[in-house]
């Protein structure tokens, strides 16, 4: 559903946004979180498969990292990688600070903790028997893993679904690395769903913030409504 | 006025009209995220590589080096208070600067404490704040040069309409703010180090009075959210007209004491300053582009688009730059002479 389609079923709510106001918000948004999380599944999964089929000393250690790591709150993250691009920083020459690849590297760090915690709980739950039978069949390693994802496949979906709801939702980091900056014509830059509704709600706006919440709310059952699709169309093809 | 923008800064950014720019929007996002892989991974790994973002952004200060001529397609970072922001005006009025020079402004609204401190740490080229103590220390430190007196307007004391604490018509801040404490009727404060609280804690000093107890809340949040929380509260607070203007038809509070511009006392003048960041300090500030900027929005044209600047019918700030008699005290942090130990 377009921001239009969703404004029009609130005919009470005036718009009082410029023209691609709400279009480019949107799209500062879905970049963001969607490039942060495809890059987080990208670290996350060979993470959570070295992990779900290897022992090493201290792996009790490492999960209890990335289990505490779900909870980090945005605003720290956002702060710790603001020090990171910021020019006194490590990175500073680089002149990430308020711009989108800062964002990313913020939701980054927010949504790979629970992309590798529930992938690795999905696929350290696979029955033992699924492993053998795929080894007894005379399955190379690599043969043992790829059965083992593709009976995980949901968990992983979930797990991903979830690191790009912490994404999406979050407003602390993106806030602070970001700096919610518009064009002079109204067209976002580092502006999400989020710091505009902060932003809204800072005016007193609020029917307007309502009204952005809404359309974040669809924006996620969208994307989750399109994975969940995706995941049984798998499930028919097997 | 949404067409305005140049195109040529605005390849990142598809439209989402139909199948082909839902492709176009796919393929960018993929080709951005491997770029971005690229650089996170290499940045990790303490190698510096930012090929790939100057390109996409065509971002600021790393372009400034380079042998093109002129500041046309640069960025400008801009930090400023949220009462400067929230107003709306530089939304208005930056439409005008991006034109002429062909160039982006980002304005990022924060409190003036944190504007300062993020062009302290040179991840602004301007700074555009209502501090004069805090610009003074700014610059005494050497992080700001060239700064002038952009505008003004004043602070208001507003409050509930029944008044308790019986402040209306009051000629003094102070004695208001007293009547307040002694009444210990709420008060709202900014509590987040910007140009209001500031000056809000300056009034309470000059009134002699310790602020505290549970009538005293400090919101730590902008004027905005600050004037919302006084209305849910019934409350009083200390705000800049402009941003009170700008969201008088949101509340219910009322100017009880009024500032300079109507008769009111002069303590409660709230004069905008701006400075550029001193590129002797941080050698990525956009100096030039900064300069263009103080350029422009001192001269006769903008100070004029903002005094013409209106919300609900009312005026929000009176420009103060163009002047026959410039007082030069702006230049300098206030009472700084040839002679004093600070150079």
């Amino acid at each position: 559903m377009t921001p239009e389609a969703v404004a029009q079923l609130l005919p009470v709510v005036e718009l009082p946004f410029r023209e691609g106001y709400v279009r480019s918000i949107i799209y500062v948004s879905l970049y963001v979180s969607g490039t942060a999380v495809v890059l987080s599944t990208l670290f996350s999964i060979p993470v959570a498969i070295v992990m779900g089929f290897t022992d090493f000393p201290g792996k009790q250690f490492v999960k209890s990292i990335i289990n505490t790591g779900m909870g980090f709150p945005s605003v720290v993250v956002g702060l710790l990688v603001l020090f990171v691009v910021s020019n006194q920083g490590p990175l500073g020459p680089l002149e990430l600070i308020f711009t989108r690849e800062a964002m990313i590297m913020s939701q980054f760090v927010l949504a790979t903790p629970p992309i590798t915690a529930i992938s690795l709980a999905a696929i350290t739950s696979v029955s033992d028997n699924v492993r053998d039978a795929a080894r007894a069949l005379g399955g190379t390693r690599l043969d043992v893993a790829l059965v083992v994802i593709k009976e995980a496949r949901y968990g992983i979906a979930t797990a991903i679904l979830a690191g790009f709801g912490r994404a999406i939702s979050e407003v602390g980091s993106v806030l602070i690395v970001g700096g919610n900056i518009t064009s002079a014509s109204g067209i976002s830059k580092t502006r999400t769903l989020t710091t505009a509704i902060q932003l809204e709600a800072r005016q007193g706006q609020y029917d307007t913030a309502m009204l952005l919440g809404a359309v974040l709310l669809v924006l996620v059952l969208t994307v989750n409504a399109v994975v969940v699709r995706f995941g049984d169309g798998g499930a028919m093809n097997r | 006025m949404s067409k305005q923008r140049p195109e040529s800064t605005d390849d990142n950014e598809p439209r989402f009209s139909g199948a082909t720019s839902r492709r176009a929007f796919i393929g960018t996002a993929a080709a951005a995220g491997i770029a971005t892989l690229a650089g996170c991974s290499q940045g990790e790994s303490g190698d510096e590589n930012g090929g790939d973002d100057g390109g996409s952004e065509g971002d600021s200060g790393g372009e400034t080096e380079s042998s093109q001529a002129g500041v046309s397609g640069e960025t400008l970072t801009l930090t400023t208070t949220t009462s400067t922001y929230d107003t709306g005006l530089l939304d208005e009025i930056h439409t005008d600067f991006q034109e002429m020079y062909d160039v982006t402004v980002d304005a990022v609204a924060l409190g003036t404490g944190a504007a300062l401190e993020s062009a302290r740490n040179g991840d602004a080229d301007v700074v555009m704040v209502h501090a004069r103590g805090l610009e003074d220390e700014f610059m005494q430190n050497g992080y700001g040069i060239n700064r002038r007196d952009l505008m003004f307007n004043d602070f208001v004391i507003v409050g509930p309409e029944d008044d308790p604490a019986g402040i209306e018509g009051m000629d003094s801040a102070t004695e208001a703010l007293t009547a307040i404490a002694e009444a210990e009727e709420t008060f709202v404060s900014r509590g987040d180090n910007s140009g209001t609280h500031t000056k809000e804690l300056n009034l309470w000093e000059a009134a002699g009075t310790e602020p505290g107890g549970d009538w005293y809340q400090e919101a730590g949040a902008g004027m905005g959210e600050v004037l919302n929380n006084a209305n849910q509260q019934g409350a009083y607070t200390l705000a800049d007209r402009g941003t009170f203007i700008s969201q008088r038809s949101e509340i219910d509070l009322t100017i009880l004491v009024q500032g300079p511009i109507e008769g009111g006392p002069e303590i409660l003048s709230n004069p905008y300053g701006i400075m550029a960041v001193n590129p002797g300090v941080h050698d990525n500030a956009n100096y030039d582009l900064a300069m263009a900027y103080i350029g422009w929005i001192t001269s006769p044209a903008a100070q004029d688009a903002i005094s013409e600047y209106q919300m609900n019918g009312e005026q929000l700030f009176f420009p103060e730059a163009v002047s026959e008699d410039p007082n030069f005290q702006q230049y300098v942090p206030e009472g700084w002479s040839s002679d004093s130990d600070s150079e």
